[in-house]
């Protein structure tokens, strides 16, 4: 690293350390969310994709299977004959819930004794989860009562219900996932833009450009310290999670924080993009607010379930980095995957932290104009 | 140095086809009002802004094309004191120091006689220093690098009359060592301590010259006039059949006369005369040598000397 760039660093940390009072609110708004954020919205579901273990189909598995589908909620991803193949759906996130009827459903059901069934949701976010369970739950209720109607006798069918990655429904195992994101958002691209733009209204700015200093590197420069910050705050969060909730940690936590770094350098990104855009501190905060805080929170899935958003609203959350972060969290932390599952998440901030320092660079100006 | 060179934003005209040159080791001052196009021609040099017409050559490299070049080797001064508030004034100096390169040890020869005097306040942050304070880190890093050249845009705003001449003393100090200044200024006892002069008004140069010259090419013949009723003299002698224009110039009025190549005395004696019948007594009435403000008023165009 050059003399130059490094004396940029030094002085941009001076800047943060010395605004004592930013500097507080920035290291304890994790520990504040985490502690704040105790609920979570309920939601609508549809499209529940649903992975059927059947291992001796008969005439009342064939049934239920046809009331769950034209209940329209529920569409059938998969039928095998054994759990171990759900286990690879439920990872890869393909399926949503699973039913596993016992061996001789049927003849249980007739028979003497109760027919058993597992109800096995994913339930890392516990909004959907509770409210695909009371979906499942319904469908088979009412069989139970119509069949028991026809036959004139009462039958029973026990659902045995199995939360599986956040089995206590925990909604801050959910939320610090997100929080995580909203954290760097607004670390790394709100103080960025600020921090950027201050330069431009205090006239520091006029200056850095008439000397050697590169676009790249006053970038570099701005957005290094940050990223330092940030990652401090991807810490004390997972670490007041850990420490307060209890979260769940399954996953590579060394993966973790690798992928936080590659969202805060997208976020970073967005920032340096604001803040060349703009001309004063406060329509940099405002912009970088605007694009950059309001979807990570609402449209990334964190609170709003995407599945339960407007088409047009999906398909505008693709361009969101926050919800492919939060995919990333959300199986590390809860479901305890690795690359292998989150390859293509992966690419998408990847590619994305390309385009935009791609494009911050370039619109940032070596001139006043 | 500079050719033909012009800027607009927008509808406004802010430099329409200036040219000039500076010297090398020249003093160089840009005077004229706010909004005469100081600031714009400045960075045009610095290589800020891009010039819509004409060229500007600094160290005899193109403005343009030689960006780089130019901007490692100039220093520059803003209009405000552009400085890190939340930092102090050592660590200000020596982040300008390493932007360029280089240390402040290496470039304290130069900067040393304008530095030692807040040496004493380096760990101060610069905020919480005076504006001649500020003003005198600015200019220590805008130095810091030894610099080829130094732009210095109205280096004077919001410092106090002793730091001004202090800086001056200084500025003239850097000429003798060699270094080419070009200074702006709205003030013109500071334009009269420059090298050479330019006028500029409404983004045109009016006129180039060494300070003392500038006044001698005044067209029309010019009087001081002091006495009693300051107010109702100005009024009546902007009534005067002949009066160009009158301006209050510190305890006088200068009053022009608007028959060029007239004999003074007579003038003289007609004002003494016209004053005397609308009721001023001990009005003293003296043909002087144009200032380089005279001409300034002279050279602004009729509209604007009506509003001053």
């Amino acid at each position: 690293m050059s003399p130059t760039l490094l004396a940029f660093i030094v002085k941009e940390l001076r800047h943060i350390l010395r605004d004592r009072q930013t500097l507080t609110i920035l290291l304890l708004m994790p520990l504040v969310q985490v502690v704040l954020f105790g609920y979570a919205l309920r939601s609508d579901v549809r499209d529940v994709r649903l992975a059927i273990v059947d291992p001796s189909p008969d005439y009342a598995t064939i049934a239920l299977r046809d009331r769950l589908v034209a209940a329209r909620r529920f569409k059938i991803v998969s039928v095998s004959p054994s759990m171990t193949s759900v286990e690879p759906l439920f990872r890869q996130g393909k399926a949503d819930v699973a039913i596993a009827f016992e061996p001789d459903f049927a003849g249980h059901l007739h028979g003497n004794g109760p027919a058993k069934l597992l109800l096995a949701i994913d339930a890392s976010d516990p909004n959907t989860a509770t409210t695909m369970q009371a979906y499942a739950r319904a469908v088979i209720t009412s069989y139970e009562a119509e069949v028991g109607a026809g036959l004139n006798q009462p039958i029973r069918i026990i659902p045995d219900t199995r939360m599986r990655f956040n089995p206590t429904l925990e909604s801050v195992n959910l939320f610090v996932p997100g929080l995580i994101a909203l954290v760097l958002t607004l670390v790394s691209a709100l103080m960025t833009a600020i921090s950027l733009s201050r330069e431009k209204e205090r006239g520091t700015l006029e200056i850095l450009l008439v000397s050697p200093l590169r676009p790249w590197q006053i970038i570099v420069g701005k957005v290094l310290p940050y990223l330092g910050l940030a990652f401090a705050n991807v810490l004390t969060a997972l670490l007041a999670a850990w420490l307060i909730f209890h979260v769940p940690f399954r996953g590579s936590v060394l993966l973790l924080l690798s992928e936080s770094l590659l969202y805060a350098m997208v976020s970073l990104a967005l920032g340096v993009l604001v803040a060349s855009l703009t001309t004063s501190q406060r329509v940099a905060m405002l912009a970088a607010l605007l694009v950059t805080m309001l979807p990570s929170s609402l449209l990334s899935g964190m609170v709003f379930p995407i599945a339960s958003m407007p088409v047009f609203l999906q398909w505008v959350s693709a361009i969101v980095p926050a919800r492919w972060f939060i995919v990333i969290a959300r199986g590390i932390m809860l479901k305890g995957v690795g690359l292998d599952y989150l390859w293509r998440e992966t690419l998408v901030l990847l590619g994305m932290t390309v385009v935009l320092m791609g494009i911050a660079v370039r619109s940032f100006k070596p001139r006043l104009e | 140095m500079v050719q033909n060179a012009g800027k607009r934003f927008g509808k406004t005209e802010a430099l329409s086809g200036v040219s000039f040159e500076v010297n090398h080791g020249e003093l160089f001052g840009l005077a004229g009002p706010d909004g005469a196009g100081k600031t714009t021609l400045f960075r045009i040099l610095t290589t800020l802004v891009l010039p819509d017409t004409g060229s500007a050559t600094v160290l005899g490299l193109d403005a343009v094309r030689d960006m780089w070049k130019i901007r490692s080797r100039v220093g520059y001064m803003p209009g405000k004191f552009s400085l890190y508030g939340d930092l102090t004034v050592k660590e200000n100096l020596s982040f300008f120091a390493s932007v360029f390169g280089t240390t402040i040890e290496k470039g304290y020869d130069l900067i040393a006689p304008i530095y030692s005097q807040i040496e004493p306040f380096a760990e101060r942050r610069a905020d919480a220093l005076s504006g001649g304070m500020k003003q005198k880190l600015a200019l220590s890093c805008a130095l810091v690098h030894r610099p080829d050249i130094l732009f210095l845009d109205e280096p004077t705003t919001g410092v106090d009359a002793v730091s001004r001449r202090e800086f001056w003393d200084q500025l003239r100090v850097l000429r003798d060592s060699g270094l080419t200044i070009l200074v702006s200024t709205p003030y013109m006892d500071e334009a009269m301590r420059c090298d050479r002069v330019a006028l500029m008004q409404a983004g045109r140069i009016l006129e180039i010259d060494i300070p003392t010259e500038i006044g001698s090419r005044y067209p029309l013949p010019l009087f001081a006039i002091t006495g009693a009723e300051r107010y109702r003299l100005l009024l009546e002698l902007r009534k005067a059949s002949h009066a160009h224009s009158v301006f209050p110039f510190g305890a006088e009025l200068h009053y022009t006369d608007d028959r060029a190549g007239f004999d003074p005395e007579v003038i003289a004696g007609e004002l003494r005369e016209y004053l005397d019948y609308k009721g001023f007594a001990n009005v003293q009435v003296k043909s002087i040598q144009a200032g380089i403000e005279d001409s300034f008023m002279e050279l602004m165009p009729p509209p604007l000397q009506k509003a001053s």
